[in-house]
């Protein structure tokens, strides 16, 4: 690749990313009134995105080999729990992140 | 006012900084490697500031020049913004010359930060938004940088780091899980994914999930609103 195709391959990059996150602002401008449906979806939305991205971290995961998925399931069973008792933020994610970085160094080190 | 909403935003990001120090790093590490130059992870983080593509601009990088086939595996890759738009439609607006940089900076992270965070109500929105898009910018940006200099040089035992992001998720779905009066859409989401994850593998699930989220939420639309459980 030449200079110039790297150049474009980044800019095609940036413009496809970018598409997606203007796109909403551009077709429903904020001169008119958002239609139902839309705000309806804006306010739907945002508990499905977060359930879709907790999956979306663990895609690499397979149940079927090597440690089963075992090591995410309890470091995501850590957090849950941290959360629910302290409900602080910081202290569930450094909590988990640990309890996760210990397994995965130790008992499920390959 | 500035000082404030930075004092508000700025441990938000503290679990970012982590996530994205790290992931940033092996991305720059990873281009240093592949012989690109510590410039190509400084301008790239700063100028697409999307992880995944990143990573796989990459091998495109390194492939034959196709810019019909980057440009629609860039869209496909980052489709998942467009709910994240929706979803801020009402919140960006007013907000004046910062609504062009909340939009540009809008990442997984930023956005379920800026979407999840109880902002004191003495404490201004846009600003609040701003730092929080800021600061995981430069992180992100930083990262990849110092990644991309120093990155064959380090040698430190960082396995399983990476899981911060996925520790940050599941915390700020619970927070959203304890503040909705339904439970529904977070099924859906769950669900949708988990589902589109089993039956299309790891790299092609998210545009099926998406299809499967909306095609839900269309069809429920009339019980969730009589229910009331959406505020």
């Amino acid at each position: 690749m030449t200079l110039t195709q790297q150049i474009i391959t980044i800019a095609l990059c940036v413009l496809g990313t970018m598409a997606t996150r203007f796109l909403p602002f551009l077709v429903f401008s904020s001169k008119k009134p958002t239609p139902g449906y839309i705000q309806y979806l804006g306010k739907a939305l945002p508990a499905a995105i977060f359930g879709m991205l907790v999956i979306y971290c663990l895609k690499n995961v397979s149940i079927l080999t090597g440690s089963h998925g075992l090591p995410e399931l309890i470091a995501i069973a850590a957090t849950i729990t941290l959360h629910l008792w302290k409900r602080q933020m910081l202290i569930s994610i450094a909590g988990g992140t640990i309890c996760y970085m210990v397994l995965i160094q130790t008992i499920f080190s390959v | 006012m500035k000082l404030k909403a930075f004092k508000a935003a700025f441990p938000y990001t503290i679990p970012i900084f982590a996530g994205f120090w790290f992931l940033g790093l092996a991305y720059g590490i990873y281009m240093n490697v592949s012989g690109f130059s510590f410039l190509y992870p400084m301008l790239m983080s700063l100028t697409i500031f999307g992880g995944s593509l990143e990573f796989i601009a990459v091998s495109m990088l390194l492939a034959p020049f196709a810019p019909v086939q980057t440009l629609i595996m860039a869209l496909v890759i980052q489709a998942r913004h467009l709910f994240y738009g929706i979803s801020m439609l009402d919140r960006f607006r007013g907000m004046g010359w910062k609504k062009f940089y909340l939009i540009f900076g809008m990442c997984d992270e930023t956005f379920s930060i800026n979407y999840t965070a109880d902002i004191p109500p003495d404490v201004d929105k846009g600003w609040f938004y701003f730092f929080v898009t800021l600061l995981n910018h430069l992180y992100w940006f930083s990262g990849a940088t110092i990644g991309g200099l120093v990155g064959s040089l380090l040698h430190f035992d960082t396995t399983g780091l990476d899981f911060v992001m996925t520790a940050m998720f599941v915390v700020i779905f619970m927070e959203q899980w304890m503040k909705e009066q339904q439970h529904t859409t977070a099924w859906l989401g769950l669900g949708s994914a988990l589902l589109c994850r089993l039956c299309f593998g790891a790299d092609q699930f998210m545009i099926p999930t998406m299809l499967c989220i909306l095609a839900g939420l269309t069809l429920f639309k009339n019980p969730l609103e009589r229910s009331g459980g959406l505020k």
